[in-house]
């Protein structure tokens, strides 16, 4: 099945995908297909299995069992590969807090093996709008600028598809505002990309497709331009368990 | 693989040159114990001769342990070590690259405390010094080459400043062993034949656990 996804513009193909610790499930058969260039965001109340699909998917955990093809790539015979076309952004930056932002750059850069690195730093800094602090340490960086410089980061290889978990994670309302627009740049550059999130009005105003994902499972799985965002929140909490919070 | 293995050194000589966090605690450690010792032995007493090569060593493990133990928990607390794991690099060029740091910054040390030890124990280091520097080169592989992989292993653990140790110094008794009887051999002027034959149980030792980790590694540091 997941061989013929690929040749149908799927660019991401997970079947029955399974993560156990121990006794515990932290995945229950999850398969889903996201065609190239989509956006799909998968919500999930915590402990619900988000990062860890994102891990599995960024070849950072093995499955327990399933399957999953990354591009022309299966998990996780092929992680090298995988890792070379995945860019991952999550609320840890994967950032050096004693090297400059122009240095931390530089070292993703290299072990990506980035041609031309000098003019691709140069362009991926400007564009986050760092170009002005790019000698100075990460470390004298706002928690804003710091997710700005991740973005740069996971960028620097130009990847075909993002991982993004939990991005909105500790920004306050204009790094989020400036998260948003990028992100919204990333819908209309034709990256495949895989947001996992809890903040529900965000995650909507992104996605082409919204999954939920609750208990290892997904329990929902449908087009964005298909939910009402008004009635989205109640049906999530209600699906999720517990209803809505008051 | 080369480049990236260069790429990990630079960035983490860079840290270090920023920080200090490493090489001072260990320079700092090496300095007091070798004051302590200096004061817990007579001068010139023969006990003291006896356990010169034993206190060198001692001090030079227990300061590579302050280093060993920063080694990945740098990497860990800012969530920088996802991230060396998603490049598209073999989990190997992550452990020769972190194993030629820790070798580099113990050497280092080492650099500094000989002489010191030297001028408070009375040592004369000039004429045995090509010896004395290929058993330090050879027992430091073998600290860089165990300590790096059992830090990956602790670094994930929640007591991992105790963990480290409780690892490390029943796997390294033979390195230990090996390093204080050459280094022994060389101050009571023995023959070749005797150093090269303790050098040889370093060597092993070297080798096979290099095998060991660069074949381990990978599942160390994945879950």
């Amino acid at each position: 099945m997941i061989q013929s996804m690929a040749l149908n513009g799927i660019a991401i193909a997970v079947s029955d995908l399974s993560k156990t610790f121990g006794n515990q499930f932290a995945l229950r058969n999850v398969s889903f297909q996201l065609p190239a260039g989509e956006f799909l965001t998968i919500f999930g109340p915590n402990g619900a299995g988000k990062t860890t699909l994102i891990r599995i998917l960024s070849t950072l955990s093995k499955p327990s069992s399933g399957k999953a093809k990354i591009g022309n790539h299966s998990l996780p015979t092929e992680s090298e590969a995988i890792r070379r076309q995945i860019g991952v952004i999550a609320h840890q930056t994967f950032l050096y807090e004693d090297l400059t932002a122009d240095e931390n750059l530089r070292f993703y850069g290299k072990l990506y093996g980035v041609r031309d690195l000098d003019a691709r730093i140069e362009s991926i800094i400007s564009e986050v709008g760092l170009g002005l602090r790019r000698r100075d340490r990460v470390r004298t960086f706002s928690r804003g600028m710091q997710q700005r410089l991740s973005i740069a980061r996971a960028m620097i290889h130009d990847p075909q598809f993002l991982f993004l978990d939990e991005p909105y994670t500790g920004l306050d309302q204009h790094a989020s505002e400036m998260l948003s627009g990028w992100l919204k740049r990333v819908r209309s550059s034709n990256r495949t990309t895989l947001m996992v999130t809890h903040d529900l009005e965000r995650g909507l105003e992104m996605a082409d497709r919204v999954a939920i994902l609750n208990h290892g499972k997904i329990v929902f799985d449908e087009r964005q331009s298909a939910i009402d965002p008004k009635s989205f929140r109640q049906m999530y909490y209600e699906l999720v368990g517990g209803g809505q919070p008051s | 693989m080369i480049a990236k293995i260069a790429a990990i050194l630079w960035k983490d000589i860079l840290s270090e040159y920023r920080t200090k966090e490493m090489l001072s605690s260990m320079i700092v450690f090496s300095l007091l114990v070798s004051v302590i010792f200096n004061f817990a032995f007579p001068p010139g007493s023969e006990a003291l001769r006896e356990a010169i090569p034993g206190i060198l060593w001692m001090t030079i493990i227990f300061a590579s342990l302050l280093g060993l133990n920063r080694s990945f928990v740098y990497e860990v607390d800012k969530g920088c070590l996802q991230g060396l794991m998603l490049a598209p690099i073999p989990r190997s060029a992550v452990y020769i690259a972190k194993s030629l740091v820790n070798f580099l910054f113990i050497i280092l040390v080492e650099m500094i405390v000989l002489p010191i030890f030297a001028i408070f124990f009375d040592l004369n280091l000039i004429d045995s010094l090509g010896q004395l520097l290929l058993v330090i080169f050879l027992s430091t592989a073998g600290i860089a080459i165990i300590g790096t992989l059992f830090s990956a292993i602790s670094v994930n653990t929640k007591s991992r400043e105790i963990m480290l140790p409780i690892m490390y110094f029943p796997v390294f008794i033979p390195v230990i062993f090996g390093a204080v009887q050459s280094t022994t051999a060389i101050f009571q002027e023995e023959s070749w034949k005797v150093i090269w034959g303790w050098l040889r149980i370093i060597i092993a030792f070297d080798v096979i656990f290099l095998i060991v980790a660069l074949l381990t590694f990978e599942y160390v540091i994945e879950e």
